[in-house]
């Protein structure tokens, strides 16, 4: 960082330092901003989480398998039904990002070309700036009707269509920050492989792959949390049916989805489902706030092997 | 080094060679055809985008509030209806507007920040909890930061569903991104250039405001226009916070108290609708979106593009 400025004229400095002093407090307080925000976002969880549990058993609520909380004379709050969708949907999701970003990764940082990179990464970066309401509406108008002539009978709304639209959404993030961590690997540690006579798949897979593997790891943990914490493609392709099944073809609600669902609807303040909304708020940030830990902590040991 | 019978790493036989080189072929094939996913879903969607969009996406569109019936979006309907055109309009302001002011929040807010954390703190436990606290902060789903406007702005301060509850709410969101950015501008700017303001007697503030802050704002303005432009396509955070769902007059900038329509909000409307023509009347939305989302893209490549050339 700069250095500290040589005061020449103390005495007639004084205003300027008044300033300086003036100018450093205020730029101190936006970036306290950034603290109360996430004081703001526990603090307001906490309160409304803690409401709603003054009704609704804690264990009824992480155990439960039926969320039916429209039900006026008996209502229900089991999660877990809406931990399922979330589940399946984050998953599914991965299990098409985290193959095709890696290797869409490797592509670039071992075989790719200056040219082919300068089309395929744009590319990749538009994928990624696109709003989720886009990808919610591409899941119901093209993927679903392509399932559908696959699958016939199945309905408008399943899962497997938010796996997809999901999946393609999150690829983009696997793929830039896996091609980050190859991209660091030092060149000396391909040039001693080729000296070995390793052909470039073997450098690929058997020296760059494991050299950034905690990279690598990061990238999948974020893309993850991002899947979790997914809403709009979710809520208009897997639909608003909370449900345990193993169907992919079937409808689900994720928890995200169940928040637009009370979001856009008319749940007053003080009602049950307002405060269910905050339940599910706290239940989603310690989720996802666990897995940008554990990626901020495998990226941290990352960075100590070559800088 | 190894020989053909005894190596555990590297194989010289021909054989293995050219089953080596094999495998090397089918896996330079598995990584092409990765690579062509994110081109082919992206050429996909944006063929489904304009396909369903052709054709309904109209002047009249742009400039009239919306509908509820579908028959008055229709452009061959256009000149029968007693009602008049079904439209984006109410909703294209409304964004424009929400942005304007997210915007002013966020260039305050942010570079002020930014220039904190890169020009004055040491590098302290609180600094780092802080930059820690950033990073975590940029991955808390967008719509937690919907609940953080819905109970802190809308309820707690009184603003209710307005666009200011939604433009704090929103800088809140891109907060993160936006100081992470800023900072790496800041930091792009040489120390030498430092030093020979203070060199000349410059005091620190002085120093940032006419020395590093002029360096460093084609950076910043970059930095800022991007994070607005994924700000501008959030649905989540904007539902929570209460955005209507169809307004048939544009918000006022001069009373941002009033209550406001969001183009991401509104194709959702559309998008849900069960009758299957909304869903042309959605992608002509999504079509004026995107553009608004590439012009600000655009401005952001320039402005790079104009001062890196300078440099």
């Amino acid at each position: 960082m700069s250095s500290e400025p040589i005061d020449l004229r103390r005495e007639q400095n004084n205003v300027g330092s008044i300033v300086d002093r003036a100018a450093k407090w205020i730029f101190f307080s936006c970036a306290l901003v950034t603290v109360l925000t996430t004081l703001a976002i526990i603090l307001v969880l906490v309160d409304g989480a803690v409401d709603f549990f003054s009704h609704v058993s804690v264990v009824e609520y992480l155990t439960g398998t039926e969320w039916n909380p429209r039900d006026a004379a008996d209502p229900s709050f089991g999660v877990l039904p809406l931990v399922w969708g979330t589940l399946v949907i984050t998953v599914g999701s991965a299990l098409i990002a985290i193959p095709v970003g890696t290797l869409t990764a490797i592509y670039l940082s071992e075989y790719a070309d200056e040219r082919v990179r300068n089309v395929l990464k744009p590319t990749l970066e538009v994928l990624a700036g696109i709003p989720t309401i886009v990808y919610g509406f591409f899941a119901l108008s093209f993927i679903t009707p392509i399932i559908q002539l696959v699958y016939p009978g199945v309905g408008v709304f399943n899962a497997l269509s938010g796996i997809i639209v999901v999946g393609i959404m999150i690829i983009p993030m696997v793929s830039s920050i896996s091609e980050d961590a190859m991209s660091s690997v030092p060149d000396s540690l391909r040039n001693a492989a080729y000296g070995l006579g390793a052909t470039k798949f073997e450098v690929s897979t058997q020296v760059v792959l494991p050299a950034s593997l905690s990279g690598i790891l990061a990238a999948y943990i974020l893309a993850i949390s991002r899947a979790i914490g997914e809403t709009m493609a979710v809520t208009l392709a897997v639909g608003m049916l909370p449900q345990i099944t193993a169907s992919p073809f079937a409808e689900m609600q994720t928890m995200t989805a169940y928040m637009v669902e009370i979001g856009t609807g008319d749940a007053s303040v003080g009602s049950i489902g307002y405060m269910s909304l905050f339940a599910l708020g706290l239940t989603l940030f310690l989720m996802t706030f666990t897995m940008n830990i554990g990626s901020m902590w495998v990226r941290s040991r990352y960075r100590e092997e070559y800088e | 080094m190894s020989t053909g019978t005894e190596s555990d790493g590297f194989d010289l036989e021909d054989a293995s060679i050219e089953r080596m080189q094999l495998y090397g072929r089918i896996f330079l094939g598995l990584c092409l055809a990765a690579a062509l996913v994110g081109i082919v879903a992206l050429l996909a969607l944006l063929y489904d985008v304009v396909s369903e969009a052709w054709g309904w996406l109209t002047w009249e569109f742009l400039t009239h509030p919306p509908s509820m019936l579908v028959e008055h979006y229709n452009p061959g309907n256009y000149g029968d209806l007693p009602t008049g055109p079904g439209g984006i309009y109410p909703a294209l302001v409304g964004s424009i507007y929400l942005i304007f002011l997210t915007a002013i929040f966020t260039l305050v807010l942010g570079v002020g920040a930014a220039i904190y954390l890169e020009e004055y703190a040491a590098d302290t436990r609180l600094t780092q909890l802080i930059e820690a606290n950033i990073a975590n902060l940029a991955g808390v789903p967008s719509i937690v930061y919907g609940l953080l406007g819905l109970a802190l702005f809308v309820r707690a301060m009184g603003a209710g569903s307005s666009l200011i509850a939604g433009a704090l709410t929103l800088t809140l969101l891109i907060l993160p991104i936006v100081i992470v950015q800023t900072q790496e501008a800041l930091r792009a700017v040489p120390d030498s250039m430092r030093n020979a303001s203070y060199g000349a007697g410059a005091t620190k503030w002085q120093t940032i405001r006419s020395v590093v802050l002029p360096e460093a704002i084609p950076g910043i303005m970059t930095g800022i226009i991007l994070s607005l432009s994924r700000a501008i396509g959030e649905t989540a955070p904007i539902i929570m916070v209460g955005a209507a769902t169809s307004m048939f007059g544009p918000p006022t900038l001069t009373d941002p108290t009033t209550s406001f329509a969001a183009m991401p909000m509104q194709i959702f409307e559309w998008a849900k609708a069960p009758e299957p023509n909304f869903q042309h009347v959605a992608a002509a939305g999504i079509i004026v979106l995107l553009s608004v989302l590439l012009l600000m893209n655009a401005t952001a490549i320039y402005i790079r593009n104009k001062y890196d050339r300078r440099a």
